[in-house]
Parts: structure tokens; C-alpha cells; sequence
């Protein structure tokens, strides 16, 4: 049905742009002249009905599920659902919708397959209301607009508002998306605040994010301490940060200043290739290759690796990041003015003195921005660290254990089943929202950086 | 005081053709620091080397998949054409084994003869003869993979060195296959089930069309999505937007978002759409609709730069002869600058294809054993199912997993040639 009504709509802002173009065209038959061209006239009706019927479209389909959800559980009989939680409710609904699409599991009670029976009505009732909603409301649209063709009537202008009222809400989206994550993560957030104190969860150095099956369990106080969590990630982004760096930097140097032509033209698709691997790549070669073979190298000199050690996932993560390091240095090594170097070199310094005491001098800030932006690319990378490194929380410096990082703990918690009723779920979104802030200062800071920087030269 | 020091020290003896022993060490740190950027490549190429031929190594032998070829009697005392679907084909299949096997007990060894083959086997000829019911009473030949262990055994994953106990097979185990091999039974074709195959717990029946089919309805939503929103956004912050706070503001965002976690992207896909919308969990769309969140930035930024590359005369000449600003944009600029988009998109596309995280959080890493017929379904997408193999302890899902990950990797080089190609067939340059 939601199909029937996108092509419904389509076809009948089709006929809009027809009947307006046609309307148009009888008025220049006898030799009036029109302030728009017909095609405009056309497409003022077809944009007067796509618009508006599409964005309630959206709305309406965006809005049934959770309204049908409420109306079933409303009409419930009295008192099936005394003492039920949040969680208890939202598995009856789960169990009448699944019944209501046929899958039946076991014997549910009679007023759970009544409750699927009236779901199953009121999905139908809600798909024709859709349909209807769209033929009557893009008739509607298509008279009105047909009576407004005349001679004198600006279409080109109409036209073009509706066309640039669409492009300005585009580019609000991406507000939108960062309100979203902000508003999602916080509101989550301060729920997970409620039940567990700010302050437990910001020096607490215990990590167990159970939830407590009995009312005496401990899990439910002071196991939610992030500390150390966000030592994990500090330790396996400064591993990557020390392997990715000097060998992202060198790259970069080699390749801006030394390599001959050819040379480049190679070197820069195969870092790209690298840059293009997917994450999830990463993580596998870390749990196949690099984890076994750094546990046998440990084993030959008689030092235990753990077999999650960070050194693995940091390591893998390094790799990962080289490429984003050498072509950031490259972009800001190429942007040093070309009179710096050929000044250099005219008064006698060899190209290796040129390029470390004056052009990489003059890139730094570049550079640092590029550097920072692979921080918080190390910080919140997810894959590699949630295949290879370890899931228990240890407060430890040592790169040989096993630690765990932010990205970590939040998709193991949200793993599987989630119900949005416990610490342990409303955790992530308290780990997520700590990410986002300190990957965003980072972000922030480092376009700082790279801006100002481009301002001296340009 | 300065001539007796300038006394005391030799004239330096500098020219072009005899350097001193001074420029000599400053022109060997120049080869000591290219030797050093030298170094840093290879270790970057020898990584993404290893990288591949680890993959290819481990992967290669899921490209094939060990058969069976038995002449099967379908005994009309096991099944019956009234009792179809339901029927001792699982009988039947071992009883033609044994046949061929004059060393196995026919009573003792039933069960362990019985998992030489696929568990898949048995479905195999079920659909056979209910499609066909006259087999009843016949023989047929039928070709069915043969279980993990043995299609390690076949591939060389099974070392026979190791002692038995040790081993995933036993003596006597090989021994069976050693016979069906001697008789010709054993064939190693190409392995279409990895792409004809959903999801499976059993590693020899486990195929990728599930995760293609989801990957491709997630990247069709996401296209759908990001792609208009994307160059309308570009373009009204290139040719229309007034340089003001707003528009500043707008730009800070895009950068900002472009470089937020992806699995903040996951989070804000679990509460707003799944937990505020009800959406379904799962459901290619859901993870379409966040990946072109992820997406956006990316267009943008290549949409505003192809826009930009296209030169001044073109806009300036259109406006000259009467076209509006938007005429002018849609009409000139716009065409002129979609190369530089759609490689732009693509390249977006082919990260989005990549990314992992965003749809774990939203549960497109269930156990779903049939393809998604349209992107409400549940599904897994490439990447999630890489991590679920990748998760599982069976042996012969190594190898689907490197396979997998070659067909991902295939899908992204195309992807990008594709790009490429676009940018050089297309692109002009003023």
C-alpha cells in the first residue's frame, strides 16, 4: 500500500505538470504572450503537489506505527496490564505484533490475538485512510494550481520559491541530524543520571555493567565508573597514534618532497586502498594475523600477551590511520608557499634541511590538525577494538593486557536484545554522549587549527 | 683574537666537484631521511600486502566446496508419495553411502556415515522429489556438499599428521572419504551456494545472498535519501546562501558531522528511529536511512567542489542572456559539474557499503537464513555478516569469512573504478 500511494502521488503530480502545461499552451494559441515559459507553469503544479503531499507522507508513515502501538495497548482489557514495567509492556506488544503478522509462537491468551486482530484493522484502516489522504489531498492542489495558470501569473517566480524553500531545508538537515544526536544521546542520557550519580560514573574506577537480579546485588551501585573505560581507549589510541604517526609523517615527507613522479603515482592509490578498507577488515586481520602472531612472538621471548592485548587492536588501528595522517601532512606540506622552499634551497641548504627547518616549520599547524582529527578517529573507531580488543574493564596502563574502550562497551551493550528501561542499556548512551563531546572538542579544535593556518597563506 | 682562531682552523677546502667532509654529512642525513621515508612506505605497502594474501590464503578455498555424487535409490518403503514433504530421506541418503562404503557396518556406523554429508543434503533431494514425485521407486544421481569437517579434510584444512585425537576426524572417518574419493565420487566444484545461499549454521551451506540483498537495499535507501538532500544542501550553500552566521553555522555542522563516530550514528539510529518511530529493528531501511545520514557530509562537500570548479564565464554568460539564478544553476552549472557529483556520491556509497558499526546497534546482525524481499525485512548487510562469521566458532567459517570479505572488497574496487572512471571520462578541466 505505502507503494500504491508513492506511485499514486507521482502519477498525479505528472498529470498536474500536464494539464498545467497544456492549459498554458491554450493560452499562447491565440497569440498571447505568457510571463513564463509553459514548462514553468507545468512544473509549479507538479511541485505544489510533491512537496506538501510528500513531506506528510513522510510524516504519516513515521507516525502510524508508534499511534497504532498506543491505541492497541490503550484498548487492552481492564487490568491485564497491572504491574507490568516499562519492559514487561513493550514484550506483550512485541508478542501481539507478531501474532498479528501471522507468526504465532505457542498458545497467547485470547485478548492478545483480539489485540492482533484489532492491529491487523487498524493497519488496514490506517493504509486506505494513507491512500485516500493522498488522492484528495493532491486533487485538491491540482485544481487550485490549474486555475491559477494565466498569462500574467509569475510561474517561473512560484516555482522557484518552492524549489529554493526545498534546498534551504536540505541544508537544514544537517542541523537537524546534530540536534538529533544531541537531544537522543542527552535525553538518554540523563535517565542513565537519574538512577546512577554523575559523579559515580565519572571517578568511579569499577566497570560491571550488570544489572541486578536481586534487590541485595552490588552490580546496581558503583560498578558504572567509566575510568577505566576511557584508559582503555587512551591506551589503544596512543598505541595507533605512535605506529601511525611517524610513519604517516615520514610518508608524507617522502612522497612530497623526494619520490620521483612516477613513484607518487603509485604510492598514493595504494594508500588509498588502505584508507578505503573497511574497519570491519581491520578487526578480522587483527583476530587472524596480528593478535596470534604477537602472542607467538611473547611466547618466544617468554612474555605473556594477552590474547585480546591492546597492542593487537592499537596496532591494527595504527594501520588504519596511516593513510588519513600521510595525505593530511601531504595537503599541508603542498600548501607551504613555494618561495619558502626555493629561497631555502638558493641559499644552500640541502632539500632534507628545507624540508625539516623550513617547509615542515611552516606546515605544523596543518599538521597537528590532521594529527588530532586521527585522535578522535582513533578514539571512536569501533570495529577493530570490538573484534580484537578484550570486553572486561582493567584500570591498566600495560598495552601487553587486555583492556576495553568506549566504542566497545557501548556495542556490547546494546547488543542483541535492548530495553530501554535499565542502567545497563541507558549506560551506552551515557558512554555514546561522552564520546560525542570529546570527539567534537577534538574535531573542533583541529579545524581551528587548520583554518587559522589557511588564513596566513591564502 | 678572531685571526688567530680563523688561523688555527684549515681553510675550508670546498668546490664543486671535492665537497667537505661538512657537506658531506649533511647530504648523508638527506639519504638517512629518505631512507626513513622510504621505510615508512614499504611498511605500509608490506602491511596492505600481508593484509590481502592473508585474506586470499584463508580465503580462496571457501571459493570451492567439496561434493558428492551418489546414485540414490529412493525406496518407496522410506518415503511415500501420501507422506510427502515428510520422508526418510535422511535414510535414504546414508543407506546410498553405505553403498558405497563396503568397510562401514551398515548398523554401527549408520549415524557417523550419515555426517560425512551436508545436513543440507537431505532438504536437497526432498525438494527433488517433491517437485518430481514419479522418483519414488527410482534411482537418481544427486550431488550434495559434504559436511564441514570433511570439506576441510578435501581442502587440506585437516592435517592427517596429527594424532587422531587431535584431529576433527577420525582414522576411520578418513579412511570412508579415502574410498569415495578412489571411486570418483568426490568432485570440488566452484561454490555457487555463496552466492545462491542465505545465512546457515552449518558452515558448508552458509551463503552471502542474504547480506548482498540487504547491503544493496540498504544502499539503495541510502542513495534514495542522501543523494537529493545532498546536492540541494551543496547548492544552496554554494550559489544561493547569503554569508551570514547561518550558513557559517550550517558549514561548521557538516564538518563536524563528517568526522562524528560512526557509532554515534548507531546510537542516534537505535533511539530516534527505532525507539521513538518504532521502526523495525533490523530492517535494511533503518540502516539506510542512517548510513545517509553518515553520507550527506560527503556528498556535500564534493557536490560544493564540483560546483565550484565550474568556471565563472559559463554562470556569468547565462545570466548575461537572461536565464534567472536557478536556470542558470540547473540549467548550466549543475550538468557541467555532475561528474565531479556522482564520483563524489559514489565514493560515499562505497564507505557507506564498508560501514559496520551503525548497523550492529540497530540489529542487523540477527541469524536471518532468507533474503529480504523488500528493505522493511530483516536482514544482515555485508559487513554485519562478516562480523557474525567472524564471530563463529566453526572451523570452516574462517574461510567463509575471508570470502566474504574478498566479495566485500570486490564490491568496493568496483565501486571505486567505477568513480575513477567517471572522473576521467567526464571531468572537464578549465
Amino acid at each position: 500500500m505505502t507503494l500504491i500511494a508513492f506511485i499514486l502521488l507521482a502519477v498525479l503530480a505528472t498529470v498536474g505538470y500536464v494539464l498545467n502545461r497544456q492549459a498554458a499552451a491554450a493560452i499562447t494559441a491565440d497569440g498571447t504572450r505568457l510571463h513564463s515559459l509553459k514548462h514553468f507553469h507545468g512544473l509549479f503544479s507538479l511541485l505544489s503537489v510533491l512537496v506538501p503531499v510528500l513531506v506528510l507522507l513522510c510524516l504519516y508513515l513515521a507516525l502510524q506505527t508508534p499511534i497504532i502501538n498506543m491505541v492497541t495497548m490503550a484498548s487492552l482489557p481492564d487490568g491485564v496490564l497491572d504491574g507490568m514495567g516499562d519492559g514487561a509492556q513493550q514484550l506483550v506488544l512485541a508478542e501481539i505484533r507478531s501474532v498479528s503478522q501471522g507468526r504465532v509462537f505457542g498458545t497467547p491468551e485470547d485478548w492478545k490475538i483480539i489485540a492482533a486482530e484489532r492491529m491487523v484493522a487498524l493497519y488496514q484502516y490506517a493504509d486506505i485512510a494513507m491512500v485516500t489522504m493522498v488522492i484528495i489531498l493532491s486533487s485538491v492542489i491540482l485544481v487550485l494550481t490549474r486555475r491559477r495558470v494565466t498569462a500574467e501569473f509569475r510561474a517561473r517566480q512560484a516555482a522557484e520559491t518552492i524549489i529554493h524553500g526545498f534546498m534551504i531545508a536540505c541544508s537544514t538537515v544537517a542541523i537537524l541530524t546534530t540536534i538529533g544526536i544531541i537531544l537522543a544521546l542527552a535525553f538518554e542520557a540523563i535517565r542513565f543520571f537519574e538512577m546512577v550519580p554523575f559523579t559515580d560514573f565519572l571517578f568511579g574506577v569499577n566497570w560491571e555493567p550488570q544489572i541486578p537480579i536481586r534487590e541485595d546485588q552490588i552490580a546496581a551501585e558503583g560498578a558504572f565508573g567509566w575510568l577505566p573505560v576511557i584508559v582503555g581507549t587512551a591506551v589503544v589510541a596512543t598505541i595507533a597514534m605512535l605506529l601511525a604517526t611517524p610513519i604517516g609523517l615520514l610518508t608524507a615527507i617522502y612522497l612530497n618532497e623526494f619520490a620521483p613522479r612516477g613513484l607518487r603515482a603509485v604510492v598514493k592509490p595504494v594508500l588509498e586502498i588502505l584508507a578505503g578498507v573497511p574497519t570491519v577488515v581491520y578487526g578480522f586481520f587483527a583476530i587472524l594475523v596480528v593478535a596470534p602472531a604477537l602472542r607467538g612472538a611473547g611466547a618466544d621471548l617468554g612474555i605473556g600477551i594477552s590474547p585480546n592485548t591492546a597492542l593487537a587492536a592499537g596496532g591494527v588501528m595504527g594501520i588504519m590511520l596511516i593513510p588519513f595522517i600521510s595525505s593530511f601532512a601531504d595537503d599541508a606540506l603542498s600548501a607551504v608557499p613555494r618561495a619558502l622552499r626555493d629561497g631555502s634551497l638558493a641559499i644552500g641548504a640541502t632539500r632534507g634541511e628545507t624540508m625539516l627547518k623550513v617547509q615542515f616549520p611552516a606546515a605544523i599547524p596543518g599538521i597537528v590538525g590532521g594529527v588530532l582529527l586521527a585522535v578522535s578517529r582513533a578514539i571512536g573507531e569501533t570495529m577493530i577494538v570490538v573484534m580484537a580488543a578484550g570486553l572486561m574493564a582493567n584500570l591498566t596502563i600495560n598495552p601487553l593486557d587486555s583492556v576495553t574502550t568506549v566504542t566497545v562497551q557501548i556495542v556490547t551493550l546494546l547488543i542483541g536484545d535492548t530495553a530501554f528501561d535499565n542502567p545497563k542499556t541507558l549506560a551506552a548512551f551515557a558512554l555514546g554522549l561522552m564520546l560525542f563531546i570529546l570527539t567534537l572538542g577534538i574535531n573542533v579544535l583541529a579545524l581551528r587549527i587548520v583554518r587559522k593556518y589557511r588564513e596566513i597563506y591564502d | 683574537m678572531v685571526d688567530t682562531t680563523q688561523m688555527g682552523t684549515p681553510p675550508r677546502k670546498t668546490s664543486l666537484t671535492h665537497s667537505s667532509a661538512q657537506v658531506a654529512r649533511r647530504k648523508r642525513k638527506d639519504v638517512v631521511l629518505q631512507g626513513f621515508g622510504i621505510a615508512a612506505i614499504l611498511i605500509a605497502f608490506s602491511v596492505l600486502f600481508i593484509l590481502v594474501a592473508s585474506l586470499v590464503r584463508t580465503g580462496y578455498t571457501a571459493f570451492v566446496q567439496t561434493h558428492v555424487t551418489l546414485e540414490v535409490f529412493v525406496d518407496p518403503g522410506e518415503i511415500s508419495e501420501e507422506g510427502l514433504p515428510r520422508g526418510g530421506f535422511r535414510d535414504v541418503l546414508t543407506a546410498a553411502l553405505l553403498e558405497n562404503l563396503p568397510e562401514a557396518d551398515p548398523d554401527e556406523d549408520a549415524r557417523a556415515v550419515r555426517n560425512i554429508l551436508s545436513n543440507g543434503a537431505q532438504f536437497d533431494l526432498r525438494d527433488r522429489v517433491v517437485a518430481d514425485p514419479s522418483l519414488i521407486g527410482q534411482t537418481i544421481t544427486l550431488t550434495a556438499p559434504v559436511s564441514d569437517p570433511f570439506d576441510q579434510l578435501n581442502k587440506g584444512g585437516v592435517n592427517r599428521e596429527t594424532p587422531e585425537d587431535q584431529r576433527r576426524v577420525n582414522n576411520q572417518e578418513v579412511a570412508w572419504f579415502d574410498t569415495l574419493a578412489e571411486a570418483g565420487l568426490i568432485s570440488t566444484p566452484f561454490n555457487i551456494g555463496l552466492f545462491t545461499h542465505a545465512d546457515s549454521r552449518f558452515p558448508e551451506l552458509a551463503g552471502l545472498k542474504g547480506a548482498i540483498v540487504g547491503s544493496f537495499w540498504a544502499l539503495l535507501t541510502c542513495f534514495v535519501i542522501s543523494f537529493p538532500i545532498g546536492i540541494g544542501a551543496a547548492i544552496y550553500l554554494e550559489e544561493f546562501a547569503p554569508r551570514n552566521r547561518m550558513s557559517d553555522f550550517i558549514e561548521v555542522n557538516i564538518n563536524n558531522l563528517a568526522a562524528v563516530p560512526s557509532v554515534v550514528f548507531g546510537l542516534l539510529a537505535l533511539a530516534v528511529f527505532l525507539n521513538w518511530f518504532g521502526l523495525p529493528r533490523s530492517a535494511p531501511f533503518v540502516g539506510g536511512m542512517t548510513l545517509a545520514l553518515m553520507t550527506m557530509p560527503t556528498i556535500i562537500i564534493a557536490t560544493r567542489a564540483a560546483l565550484k570548479a565550474v568556471p565563472p564565464s559559463i554562470r556569468e554568460a547565462a545570466l548575461g542572456v537572461g536565464a534567472s539564478k536557478q536556470q542558470v544553476v540547473f540549467g548550466h552549472v549543475l550538468p557541467l559539474a555532475m561528474p565531479g557529483i556522482l564520483t563524489g556520491t559514489i565514493i560515499g556509497l562505497a564507505q557507506a557499503l564498508g560501514e559496520t558499526a551503525p548497523l550492529l546497534l540497530i540489529g542487523m546482525n540477527a541469524f536471518i537464513t532468507s533474503a529480504a524481499s523488500s528493505p522493511f525485512d530483516a536482514s544482515t548487510a555485508l559487513p554485519t555478516q562478516i562480523f557474525i562469521w567472524a564471530d563463529s566458532p566453526e572451523r570452516g567459517f574462517v574461510s567463509r569469512t575471508s570470502a566474504a570479505i574478498l566479495v566485500l572488497l570486490g564490491f568496493l574496487v568496483t565501486m571505486n573504478a567505477i568513480a575513477i572512471y567517471l572522473r576521467n571520462k567526464f571531468e572537464r578541466r578549465w
